[in-house]
């Protein structure tokens, strides 16, 4: 091909000149575009910059421990993963995404998505946390989907762990995310997700126990990888927490009890710490640590034998033939009859017309001639439906009162119950009928409307035999509180002494009960001196009781309070066998209990002294518990 | 013809422009490359700019006409290689776009482009100033056409593109009947439908995003999204070398290749945006400086097709980072990292200069 190139046929120069103000055109659009972008929206692209590379991180503080009055651990943590929705990059959810993310992280996506709007108000600064205790495929999940989920990040977090499993359960509690009503309180601390105590130990003392958390300014690239840290706000970590618990008479008293459902109760009478605190059937508190299983939920709160219930506080129960000591100080007290009354029991008495039987009447038998001591070591009901006769349903209501009955002891944990000593006054008002003078006859050995709880008998017991110290029972210690900086909890000690001729009385009553044929001989310990009193209190009355022999929820509730020594008593003992038929099988769980504080209070005093256990007001975040304990992998 | 070498000969001013912002493009790579797996990348930068420059001063001293009479084997070795490529190239990201000379890649298409821009300036040199005809249209159509789908076909698109201008501003040049325009523009409105078929799917939604720039921001949009809160981010006077996080971070893709101007902009602002426009609007007047003094019809359409194709690039690139074009693999010449398309631009160069040193002086 032969190319030409003809000079004077050059393209006119208008056409240059024309192009040339096209591009100078061009370039002034640019420029504009440029100015509108980098001066008039410069303050919104740099918000935006700074959104994206900057990361507001929750260090969570870990939880205060709690451990038994020996310093050894009833609730730990241990080191676990959450996965957080990061919300200050521009990215907006769609409903697709969101499913995506739930599909990956195992969650249900109409679950998360509520949560993704009800969290959609919040600053966008605070992070959400989408699932706790991650696991090895969910932090696969976020880590390999950082191009396409930079939103999602993860933290360490320190999880909840209950070291001895279902031991103590209902007294220590569990810990779960704070509730939205919890949230919404005026002045609420609390923030969505933060780990909060919901029920016993855990509720009552969280604000102790729960650290503060502080906050890491870091940058992070596009894949939301850290690549540096601003700055950062330290988390203050809970405080450990000691209670009076003695985890030695807390394990013998769970053994003890067993299967059975029921509770237990052990305190020092001296000063109203709480020494063991039992209640059965037990639940994991593990579970709740992260996430419960729907089904699993659904199976404790529909129990019929309430497993998330502290019976030793929230059981409302006759307290049975215990109640007659309470009788007894009342008669006593106001003079109606001295220790030397007897009567003779045929085994059944007609009072108002209606025949009351004793307990022995089963066997076609009375107890003969009884005073007051043989009345208690044997139980026998004629002789105090005569004493309730006698006293009027004022009288036993007076002393059953003061002698801490029928109200809360205040003890330092959530949701206690009061109980029930009724009077005229309160058939009157809720039954709208007359007292009936019958009901006193049933009053009178603990039978009828008379309620209490576990906890209640251990305190009147303990403060009858401290001659009228009544201590309020409690789990942790004063000073240790005062150290924290915690409101010590109100000082509600009473003092209501009972004349030393009653006092030689009851508890001559019940150290028979124990040692000199009474109905407590399975409480009976060589070497320990245990003084104390049986129950059996029916939940129905003896005909259907009869009708319906064999059917466990009708049986009958044994107590037995005991303590010990007799003489100086420093522990006294609640131990309640729901169904238990009768009184005898209660007995033997006080004794298990008490045997294993003299035998430790011997062991101190003689042999090897006992480790002395250092504890910090704030204590550094806790080791991690070898996980074998806890017996799953987190 | 062959002149003695002198340096005046050298257009020192287009050759400044063109350095400057290629060592600006250098800066900005090591900047944005630094602390990355890319860390190495401003070096062979340098090493492909020294390359470049020393071919372009040999291209300026070749007479084009000589280079002109080559375009027919030229051409015939460019579409023989993007099919070779088609056929045998080795796939690197799901694309065909690269040469593979032992460890150097190498981009066909951008010489491809060079080739193309002398064989349209070679054709109208030939037929004369008649205004253009139905027939000259379909020939270049061929012509540029050829390449072009060739070139789309590996994908790009982009680079597909940039064939469009040479060929319009051949025929701008050389004088078109308005009725044609119009019935040209036409024919491409109803062919848009026919293209959108041909499309792959992530061009697809380039488009739909570019249509619709709030449409899942952390989806299709994500990089329109990012350059702009880069570029915006900058300021007046930006962050400084090295400071730029949307660039460092990761947020802007490719932030030292097709990207880099968003990158630059966020570290050195307005003032650095204006600075490097106005020194591309100075080199694309220099080289229409040129054409309006070339010696013969030829050298002013080598001038101006390759004006047209720097002048598209720029445009392009560049306002496709703040949203005013679909986002497109156009690279930023003389800027962005990348070997051949730096060869390409001042291989142009050379010819730039070998045109205006054989300038017609009255």
């Amino acid at each position: 091909m032969e190319v030409r190139f003809p000079g004077d046929e050059r393209p006119p120069a208008w056409k240059i000149v024309f192009l040339q103000y096209v591009i100078a055109l061009a370039f002034l659009g640019l420029l504009i575009g440029y100015w509108r972008l980098q001066v008039g929206r410069h303050r919104y692209f740099a918000e935006q910059a700074e959104r994206n590379r900057i990361r507001n991180l929750p260090v969570i503080a870990p939880r205060g421990r709690i451990l038994d009055r020996e310093g050894r651990l009833l609730a730990d943590n241990f080191p676990a993963f959450s996965v957080l929705l990061m919300r200050e990059t521009a990215a907006t959810l769609s409903p697709a995404r969101t499913a995506a993310i739930a599909r990956g992280l195992g969650l249900d996506p109409a679950e998360l998505q509520a949560l993704v709007d009800r969290t959609a108000k919040l600053p966008s600064f605070q992070p959400i946390v989408l699932k706790q205790g991650a696991t090895m495929d969910d932090i696969a999940f976020v880590e390999s989907h950082r191009t396409e989920y930079p939103e999602l990040d993860l933290i360490q977090v320190q999880q909840r762990l209950y070291p001895k499993r279902a031991i103590a359960a209902a007294m220590l509690g569990y810990v779960g995310e704070v509730s939205e009503e919890d949230i919404a309180k005026a002045g609420s601390p609390y923030r969505p997700g933060d780990v909060v105590g919901k029920s016993g130990i855990e509720k009552e003392y969280n604000s102790i126990l729960m650290g503060r958390d502080g906050m890491r300014r870091v940058v992070v690239n596009s894949r939301g990888q850290e690549m540096g840290e601003l700055t950062t706000v330290n988390a203050h970590p809970g405080n450990d927490l000691r209670l009076t618990i003695d985890l030695d008479l807390q394990m013998a008293a769970e053994a003890s009890l067993g299967d059975r459902p029921g509770a237990v109760v052990a305190l020092d009478p001296r000063t109203g710490e709480v020494l063991a605190m039992v209640s059965h059937p037990t639940f994991d508190p593990n579970e709740f640590a992260h996430h419960i299983d729907p089904a699993e939920w659904q199976q404790l709160m529909t129990d019929p034998l309430h497993p998330l219930m502290n019976k030793s506080i929230q059981a409302q129960l006759a307290p049975g033939s215990v109640f007659k000591i309470f009788t007894a100080a009342a008669a006593l007290e106001t003079g109606t009859i001295q220790p030397d009354f007897s009567i003779h029991c045929p085994g059944f008495v007609t009072i108002y017309g209606h025949t009351f039987h004793d307990w022995v009447w089963e066997k076609h038998r009375g107890h003969g001639a009884v005073d007051l001591r043989r009345a208690i070591a044997q139980s026998c009901d004629i002789y105090f439906y005569t004493l309730g006769k006698m006293l009027g349903i004022d009288k036993i209501a007076y002393f059953a009162k003061h002698l801490g009955l029928g109200a809360r002891t205040g003890i330092d944990l959530p949701g206690e119950a009061s109980g029930l000593i009724p009077t005229p006054e309160w058939v009157e008002r809720v039954f709208k009928h007359r007292w009936w003078p019958g009901e006193t006859i049933s009053v009178a050995i603990g039978q009828g409307a008379v309620s209490v709880t576990p906890i209640q008998l251990a305190y009147g017991i303990g403060g009858i035999v401290m001659d009228g110290a009544f201590q309020r029972p409690h789990l942790t210690f004063p000073n240790q509180l005062a150290a924290l900086g915690a409101d010590p909890p109100e000082k509600n000690d009473r003092a209501f002494p009972l004349s030393a001729n009653t006092l030689e009385a009851l508890t001559g009553g019940m150290y028979a009960v124990v040692n000199d044929g009474g109905t407590g001989a399975g409480a009976r310990c060589p070497g320990i001196e245990i003084a104390g009193k049986t129950g059996t209190a029916q939940v129905v009355s003896s005909e259907l009781q009869q009708s319906a022999k064999g059917k466990r929820e009708f049986a009958s509730n044994a107590w037995f309070v005991g303590y010990a020594p007799f003489d100086h008593p420093e522990i006294v003992v609640t131990a309640l066998v729901m169904q238990g038929e009768h009184s005898a099988v209660a007995a033997p769980v006080a004794r298990d209990v008490i045997k294993v504080y003299m035998d430790k209070k011997a062991g101190r005093n003689n042999a090897a002294p006992q480790m002395q256990v250092k504890l910090e007001p704030k204590a550094a975040p806790a080791g991690i518990v070898p996980l074998e304990q806890n017996g799953k992998t987190p | 013809m062959q002149k003695s070498f002198s340096l005046r000969d050298i257009d020192w001013l287009l050759l400044m422009l063109a350095l400057g912002i290629a060592i600006i493009g250098v800066v900005e790579i090591y900047s944005t490359t630094a602390h990355t797996a890319l860390a190495g990348q401003y070096k062979k930068q340098i090493y492909w700019l020294i390359l470049s420059l020393v071919l372009a001063l040999v291209v300026s001293r070749i007479d084009y006409h000589i280079l002109l009479e080559q375009t027919p084997w030229l051409y015939g070795v460019c579409v023989l290689a993007l099919v070779g490529l088609l056929v045998g190239g080795r796939s690197h990201a799901n694309t065909r776009r690269w040469l593979h000379l032992g460890s150097m890649t190498f981009q066909v298409s951008e010489i491809v482009k060079l080739v193309i821009i002398l064989a349209v300036a070679a054709y109208f040199a030939e037929r004369g100033s008649r205004t253009v005809t139905w027939g000259d249209l379909a020939k270049l159509g061929v012509l540029a056409g050829l390449p072009a789908a060739l070139v789309a076909l590996e994908p790009d698109l982009g680079t597909a593109l940039t064939f469009v201008p040479i060929a319009a501003a051949g025929v701008f040049l050389a004088g078109i009947r308005w009725p044609r325009v119009a019935v040209l523009v036409l024919a491409g409105l109803l062919a848009l439908p026919v293209g959108w078929h041909f499309l792959r799917p992530y061009q697809r939604d380039r488009l739909l995003t570019y249509v619709n720039p709030t449409q899942d921001t952390q989806g299709s949009s994500y990089q329109v999204t990012q350059t702009k809160i880069a570029i915006g981010s900058g300021g007046l006077w930006g962050k400084g070398i090295g400071n730029g996080t949307q660039s460092r971070l990761g947020f802007i893709p490719v932030s030292h290749a097709d990207s880099i101007f968003a990158a630059f902009a966020e570290e050195q602002g307005f003032v650095g945006t204006l600075f490097v426009l106005l020194l591309y609007f100075a080199l694309l007047l220099r080289l229409l400086d040129g054409a309006q003094m070339a010696a013969d019809r030829a050298g002013a359409f080598l001038l101006v097709g390759f004006a047209a194709v720097l002048f598209f690039q720029v445009a392009i690139n560049t306002g496709m980072m703040i949203g005013l074009f679909p986002v497109t693999g156009i690279p930023l010449p003389f800027m962005s990292q990348g070997g051949s398309a730096l060869l390409f631009a001042f291989l142009g160069l050379g010819l730039a200069m070998s045109v205006r040193s054989r300038r017609f002086i009255n």
